[in-house]
């Protein structure tokens, strides 16, 4: 048994032109202590699968239209909200992509730390307060006790995302979803960041979901990747196998396209057009309109997630057969 | 890169741009200057890409507009095509400006949602006294085609774009009027980066068929990398690097530019945290109380007590390369 089992999710949201599935067929493991990473474009449905999986999102207009999430075997989809509110903070927690809109601004970080403590442990103000202390320091936030009073607007954007995480973690979690955490941060922070919670895996076990458009925080973090497009996984793979034998024409699109530091390239290799709306999916492969290896047959049924390797699935019909050309070339 | 260099198309003197804001308490109000911009000197060739680079609040966007005008100076001097555009009055601004626009980094906010692309691609030149005839028209059929967007585009309103396609209107109205020099403030990173590449190749195409320069303004390293011939790395208002882009990210000297570079995530996991030897930590610190001395001694793993008291000059080590760091002064009295 996996800590995190996430099977054929689907969450569907009501909207004017009917209703939409922003995700659709998500299935995934996450193990104790594993980070995986979730790596996909705008729009492609990483936060959804993150805020139901924490069951955040308002059942209307978003539902689950099918599909479950076990967490340490219990189901979670579906379950009452008071019992979901204790698993949520102790067993799980969640890093929202804002960080401003997220802490409260009329509190201080200290009692916000202290606040989610109290709501899943017994402790004395003196034990609230010591964890607060401790966690401001985990997180790196300089003179930690002194900082205790201080309100959301006093620190840096850095500084708020680091509090956040300290909130996350105070009731040391088993599984942290971290959605988008260094997008708004500045390349040193989001180095310093990434560094802390790597640390805070090995020092607790505590396992990750991180959720990025960001294949560099990807190929710096995670043990295990999923790539999402347009709602649905597309690859899924261990992340050197991933970045090394690419198969889904998409993933392989993501990696040329980002220029990197190393290699000096005259032009960069763009994929043409864009992401579709999710009420304007072409039918088939969702990808096949930007692919340059559509075929006739990539548009007439949504391509199944095959494994080809243990622990290597791509959603491509012609996957086996790219991988072969580009492996003779 | 030997000989004369010809006369630079820009050429920025002592640009600084002082911000009065308010700050202290509610009973002890006062105004203080926020250093945006402090003292950058820079030139820009005809037909170069110069990158600007450096953490959020450091002074890129100010400077950028600065140098269009957009923004008075508080001190210093724009020397473009040979005219000094520092003072000029509205009246004879108005036609330097034309040489001189921007991209913007958000092609939703940029765009006036109320207008066709017509009129959004064609607003400049009725700014500057075309009318709205044939020959305008023509003019837009024109920037359409060169951003890669069909002419049935023209009627239609910026929703109904993607936001690579905004970018690409938003780029077509910076270069109706013919500029020679484009700012472009962060021009691809609200974009997803399947679309990203798509932007850059387009601005490098322009740049080879149209000769224009421009001041590439972004967060993201490996895009300014890619795009520039040469790299300006700011802290805190001032110009800390400047250097051949090669040179710069293969023998970056100021340590705040080593930080940054080994902050860049590798696209290699099999390498990962190989950047963490040369971490620098905490934030950046105010603009409104900048650091003694050289701005980057808080974070320096280098610190020296001469860091803390004398603001280090803007120096050249190699050919083309300016660093302002004291380690430097101390290779050249080793060398010496
Ligand atoms: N409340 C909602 N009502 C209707 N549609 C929604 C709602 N929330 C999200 N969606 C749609 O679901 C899809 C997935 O959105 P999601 O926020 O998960 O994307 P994302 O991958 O997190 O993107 P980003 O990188 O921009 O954060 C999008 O097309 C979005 O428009
Ligand atoms: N109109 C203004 N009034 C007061 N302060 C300003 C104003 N515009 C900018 N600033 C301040 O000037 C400094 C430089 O801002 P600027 O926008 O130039 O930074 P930047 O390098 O472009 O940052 P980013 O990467 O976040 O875009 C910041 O401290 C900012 O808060
Ligand atoms: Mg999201
Ligand atoms: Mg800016």
């Amino acid at each position: 048994m996996s800590l995190l089992e996430v099977r054929g999710l689907t969450t569907a949201f009501r909207t004017e032109r009917g209703e939409i599935n922003a995700v659709e067929d998500i299935t995934f493991d996450i193990d104790e202590g594993e980070i995986l990473g979730i790596v996909g474009e705008s729009g492609s449905g990483k936060s959804v699968t993150a805020l139901t999986i924490m069951g955040l999102l308002p059942q209307p207009p978003a539902r689950v239209a099918a599909g479950s999430v076990r967490f340490r075997g219990e189901t979670l989809t579906g379950m009452s909200e008071p019992r979901l509110e204790r698993i949520r903070g102790s067993g799980i927690s969640m890093v929202f992509q804002e960080p401003m809109t997220s802490l409260n601004p009329v509190f201080t970080i200290g009692e916000q730390i202290m606040e989610t403590v109290r709501a899943h442990e017994k402790a004395t103000p003196r034990e609230l307060r010591d964890r607060a202390v401790e966690m401001l320091d985990k997180v790196g936030i300089p003179s930690a006790a002194k900082r205790l009073g201080d309100y959301p607007h006093q620190l840096s954007g850095g500084q708020r995302q680091r509090v956040m995480l300290a909130i996350a973690l105070a009731c040391r979690p088993k599984l942290l979803i971290a959605d988008e955490p260094t997008t708004a941060l500045d390349v040193t922070i989001q180095a310093q960041v990434l560094d802390l919670l790597m640390d805070l895996r090995d020092e607790f076990g505590m396992a990750v979901m991180i959720i990025t458009h960001n294949m560099g925080v990807i190929a710096e973090t995670a043990d295990r990747v999923l790539v999402m497009y347009a709602g649905r996984i597309v690859e899924q793979a261990p992340v050197v196998r991933l970045f090394e034998r690419p198969e889904h024409p998409y993933t392989r699109g993501l990696l040329e396209c980002v220029p990197t530091l190393e290699q000096d390239t005259e032009r960069l290799a763009a994929i043409p057009g864009s992401l579709p709306e999710p009420g304007r999916r072409p039918p088939g492969c969702r990808f096949a309109p930007r692919c340059r290896w559509r075929i006739d047959a990539c548009r007439t049924g949504l391509p199944p997630l095959v494994e080809q390797e243990p622990g290597h699935a791509s959603a491509c019909i012609r996957a086996a057969e790219i991988a072969a050309q580009i492996g003779a070339a | 890169m030997s000989g004369a260099q010809p006369a630079p198309l820009l050429k920025l003197e002592g640009l600084t741009k002082h911000f009065a804001v308010q700050s202290g308490g509610f009973f002890r109000r006062h105004v203080t200057a926020l250093r945006a911009v402090d003292g950058v000197d820079l030139e820009i060739q005809a037909g170069e890409t110069l990158g600007l680079v450096g953490e959020s609040g450091c002074g890129k966007s100010t400077l950028g507009r600065m140098i269009i005008r957009l923004i008075e100076p508080t001190a210093g001097s724009i020397v473009f095509d040979g005219v000094d555009i520092t003072r000029l009055d509205m009246q004879a601004l108005r036609e330097h400006r034309r040489g001189m626009q921007i991209v913007f980094q958000d092609p939703f906010g940029a765009l006036n949602p109320r207008m066709t692309v017509e009129d959004i691609i064609m607003e400049p030149l009725l700014i500057h006294g075309a009318r709205h005839d044939d020959a305008a028209r023509k003019r837009v059929d024109e920037m359409l085609g060169l951003v890669g967007l069909p002419l049935r585009a023209r009627s239609r309103f910026p929703h109904e774009f993607s936001g690579g396609q905004r970018q690409r209107v938003g780029i077509a109205r910076a270069l109706v009027l013919n500029p020679r020099f484009l700012v472009c403030d962060e021009p691809v990173s609200a974009l997803d980066v399947s679309v990203q590449a798509q932007i850059v190749n387009l601005l490098q195409d322009l740049q080879r068929d149209l000769g224009l320069t421009y001041l590439f303004i972004a967060h993201d390293l490996s895009v300014v990398k890619h795009i520039s011939d040469r790299v300006a790395v700011m802290y805190l208002g001032r110009v800390v690097e400047i250097a051949d882009k090669r040179a710069i990210y293969a023998a970056p000297r100021h340590p705040y530019t080593q930080a940054l570079i080994a902050a860049v995530p590798v696209l290699k996991p099999r390498e990962r945290g190989r950047g963490r030897r040369v971490r620098i930590t905490g934030d950046i610190p105010s603009a409104l109380n900048p650091p003694s001395g050289c701005r980057f001694h808080t974070r320096c793993p280098y610190v020296m007590p001469v860091c803390r008291t004398d603001e280090p000059k803007l120096a050249p080590t190699d050919a083309g390369h300016l660093v302002a760091c004291h380690l430097m002064d101390n290779q050249e009295s080793n060398k010496g």
